[in-house]
């Protein structure tokens, strides 16, 4: 099998990445062999390196140094399209159309309306694919094969979709809000990319159609000019190049609700339900599941016996809140309490930090693992299922003390 | 229920104002798959809806009956343009050169 080391040997823009943090030891499984000689580092118009999983569409993630930060930079943030047609839009030509069959009235919005004639909303909020971490999944399962890399944080400001929705007059008999965006498939025949949230999702005050991502537009690539952002929510329902919102008063059918970004009810400890789409047996996705990340040291590292070492990563949920971060330094015998950093809201990575001094000489297998205000903590095995979604499994990573 | 396509049919407008970029990014003739039969039928097919690198991203861990679940949800679900006579030297080559070891 390729090693972790080989496997960032990306050189398409001359660079190296030695650090492998991200790709654990032990609690996750190696990246597929032809996913891990593939990947490369690669620079998208409009963004700087990030390393490719896909041409095209383009499926792109964060390299691991980047999650140091607890705001990830817009050039950085991870890219994940389904779709190949991804058109250039004129922020002057560019109208939201609001409406549908629970709407009393259509609205056509331009982003100069969005942007003055309701009142701004702004927060912090991790934006994490449902598949996040798929490469790691044991057995490998089909699909984009990502490390931990599709996810980042940002300050969204825009509109609440709640405030839009009231203008177009939403019905009480709405039961959930669609999105489209303006990109298409090369093919008529494929199934439009088009989402629902339940009306619930919709009405609350933290959603958001958003048209600035950390102080800037959001870039082209993350779906400039606006995007429905669903905090504590997967980004499957974050609609990229919103065009389209409706107010509907039946479940929305569409390939990506009724059969993708499903899995079977039970399987997770999710709280947030999505009752007008579920089955008997299976649900959509909803929020987030409790995760942590381990930044420094990187997986390999070596540390000085008797010299003090800073543990240090990120902590996130769907919202409920990070209450608590355990590390362990002896591989999973014992468990301590972290110190949570800076607290930037509900939704937000939540950064950490432990410090311990490493003893004798030896091989040392760091762990962490966040518990949140539900009292909801990581597994410490792999909640397999077969679309991969929600990997969350405690990370361990390698340390020599020598 | 409704069909999809009804839902959105009243706002199609909205897309004429933008430029339809066929190929979204980068350069993917760098992508090059292993040469054997079936090998061009895959970049025929495969290649009109997303870059042959998503083949060598998902070896080698699909058998042969996971490779042909994979093709038969392209012509189903997504529309690929394949006749039923090429899922076989399709799924051959796919399982041949990446396929579970």
């Amino acid at each position: 099998m390729t090693t972790r080391r080989t496997l960032l040997h990306a050189t398409a823009q001359g660079l190296t990445l030695a650090a492998t943090s991200l790709l654990g030891r032990s609690a996750w499984a190696d990246l597929p062999r032809g996913a891990a000689d593939a990947a490369a580092l690669d620079t998208l118009p409009g963004k700087k390196a990030l390393l490719r999983r896909s041409f095209r569409p383009p499926n792109y993630e964060t390299p691991p140094e980047y999650f140091n930060d607890v705001i990830t930079p817009n050039e950085r943030f991870f890219v994940r399209w389904h779709l190949a047609s991804i058109p250039q839009i004129d922020a002057r030509t560019w109208r939201l159309a609001v409406g549908g069959d629970a709407a009393t009235q259509e609205l056509q919005l331009s982003l100069d309306q969005l942007k003055h004639d309701f009142e701004p909303a702004e927060l912090v909020a991790v934006c994490q694919c449902s598949g996040n971490r798929r490469g790691f999944s044991d057995p490998h399962v089909p699909g984009v094969q990502w490390g931990a890399g599709a996810m980042g944080n940002a300050r969204w400001k825009g509109v609440r979709l709640k405030d839009i929705l009231a203008r177009a007059g939403i019905r009480k008999d709405t039961v959930e809000v669609a999105f489209n965006g303006a990109d298409r498939a090369p093919l008529d025949v494929t199934p439009a990319f088009v989402k629902s949230i339940p009306a619930w999702k919709a009405m609350d005050e933290n959603t958001l159609v958003a048209y600035e991502m950390s102080g800037a537009p959001l870039p082209h690539w993350n779906g400039f000019p606006a995007r429905i952002v669903v905090p504590g929510w997967t980004a499957t329902y974050w609609m990229k190049q919103v065009s389209v919102i409706r107010a509907l008063a039946q479940p929305l059918t569409s390939y990506w609700m009724n059969t993708a970004y499903r899995m079977p009810k039970g399987k997770f400890p999710v709280v947030d339900r999505f009752v007008s789409q579920e089955s008997e047996t299976s649900t959509p996705i909803t929020e987030i599941l409790v995760n942590s990340l381990i930044t420094q040291p990187v997986d390999g590292a070596r540390l000085a016996p008797e010299m003090p070492v800073v543990v240090a990563g990120l902590a996130w949920d769907g919202g409920a809140g990070v209450r608590r971060i355990e590390v362990s330094t002896d591989g999973g015998r014992t468990w301590n309490t972290g110190e949570l950093g800076t607290d930037l809201g509900r939704f937000s990575f939540r950064p950490w930090t432990f410090s311990f001094t490493p003893g004798a000489p030896r091989h040392q297998l760091i762990m962490a693992r966040a518990s949140n205000a539900q009292g909801t903590t990581q597994p410490s095995e792999l909640i397999f299922n077969p679309p991969g979604y929600h990997n969350n499994v405690v990370q361990k990573i390698a340390v020599e003390i020598a | 229920m409704k069909s999809p396509p009804l839902i959105w049919l009243g706002f199609s407008a909205t897309l004429a104002a933008s430029v339809l970029v066929a190929r979204a990014s980068g350069d993917e003739s760098r992508v090059h798959l292993a040469v054997g039969a079936g090998s061009e039928l895959v970049q025929s097919r495969c290649a009109i809806c997303h870059s042959l690198d998503y083949i060598p991203m998902n070896s080698p861990f699909l058998t042969r009956t996971a490779w042909e679940a994979e093709v038969r949800k392209m012509i189903k679900v997504m529309g690929a343009p394949v006749a039923e006579p090429e899922v076989a030297p399709i799924v051959d080559y796919l399982s041949a050169h990446y396929g579970a070891e």
